[in-house]
């Protein structure tokens, strides 16, 4: 989801931990290490990477681009592939038929169905485009934060591990318990009340 | 620390009970919000908020949503021992407004409409749509920390039992 759109989802996370000097350059070399890769002319069924906020579809990260003002700003791109159901089946179909015809014969072995099955999916997967997703992250360095603009779980988890991966820094998802315990300012013996609470009954 | 999964399944009521306690405030302690974030003019609850009551073996949500819904629904739900998961806030700041729905469970915003920005029309105007755009998620994030703040210090006190509690039960069965 892009950032500047009209209406956005927000997850907040907490990062902890530095990277190596100089900054902007480590950044920049690991985003380059983690970019998108196209697969619209490969068997790849999926792609997970970074791209550029500004330009998704032709990613660049030279000269810190991705800086603005005190903010590192670019995008988690995953590009899926996915052939209906239906279209295999019927390529799949007119394959073996055609096979059949070739050799005579009047049926396949198990064996035979699923290399015939593997190797149409392949081309088909050569034929079709992937659909990209493009969702917008700010990363606030200083201040520790970063905003990834999805609320979407699956969305949310590729992208704790390509950041994990890419970065090597702590990434804690802020919700009501991580909040309390990370960001309140709670002392270690308010910490412990935390730990301890249990539902309230608001009804009599 | 608690391992994430586990803490956000067993706190999760905490953020139920934050949303709960946030339409009290709204409800009957105005007052407090101002003092806790001086620049709101007004926090309203909008047009959609979702409860939830969790029997022994089941789960009962009730929604309500559209622009004019009167929420007697959800104080009865209340007296019935729900509590609320989900709101649609609408929050003002002089007059600059503010739409987004806020899930209890994950403290997630969702559906953010913040005041209209510019149209980008370049490459170069981008940095400065990027920065405006920012500062203005960063009020609606600031406005949730800081309120979330003051209920979890809260919760951890003695007052939640002996005085916040009975405020809200009283508030429920008025």
């Amino acid at each position: 989801m892009g950032l500047l759109s009209s209406s956005v989802s927000i997850t907040c996370y907490k990062v902890d931990g530095t990277l190596e000097d100089p900054f902007m350059d480590t950044v920049e070399k690991k985003l380059k290490q983690n970019m998108i890769m196209e697969i619209d002319d490969d068997v790849s069924e999926k792609a997970i990477g970074w791209t550029s906020m500004e330009n998704p579809y032709q990613p660049k990260f030279e000269g810190s681009s991705f800086c603005i003002g005190t903010y590192l700003v670019f995008a988690l791109r995953i590009d899926q592939k996915s052939i209906p159901a239906k279209v295999l089946k019927k390529f799949y179909v007119l394959e073996m038929l055609k096979m059949l015809s070739e050799t005579g014969r009047k049926y396949l072995n198990n064996t035979e169905k699923r290399m015939v099955k593997d190797r149409i999916y392949s081309t088909l997967l050569r034929r079709y485009p992937a659909t990209p997703k493009i969702y917008d992250l700010i990363w606030n360095y200083e201040g520790s934060f970063l905003w990834f603009f999805s609320n979407q779980k699956s969305a949310n988890e590729e992208f704790e591990t390509l950041f994990s991966k890419t970065f090597q820094l702590s990434l804690i998802r802020l919700f009501p318990y991580t909040i309390a315990d990370l960001n309140a300012g709670l002392s270690d013996s308010q910490r412990e009340q935390l730990n301890k609470l249990s539902p309230t009954q608001f009804s009599e | 620390m608690l391992d994430v999964s586990v803490s956000y399944n067993r706190y999760k009521f905490l953020g139920h009970e934050f949303l709960t306690w946030l339409w009290f405030l709204m409800e009957k302690e105005r007052s407090f919000l101002q003092t806790e974030v001086p620049e709101l003019t007004s926090l309203e609850v909008g047009n959609r908020i979702v409860l939830e009551n969790r029997f022994n073996e089941g789960v009962e949500i009730i929604t309500i949503k559209g622009d004019d819904a009167g929420l007697e629904e959800g104080m009865l739900s209340l007296r019935k021992g729900a509590v609320v998961t989900e709101f649609h806030l609408s929050f003002t700041a002089g007059d600059q407004q503010w739409q987004f729905i806020l899930k209890g469970e994950s403290l997630n915003v969702s559906n953010l409409k913040v005041p209209k920005t510019g149209n980008v029309e370049s490459g170069e105007e981008l940095e400065g749509a990027v920065l405006e755009k920012a500062y203005l998620f960063e009020k609606v994030i600031e406005l949730i920390n800081i309120l979330y703040k003051s209920f979890i210090k809260l919760r951890i006190s003695s007052e939640w039992k002996e005085k916040t509690v009975p405020e809200i039960r009283k508030w429920i069965y008025a």
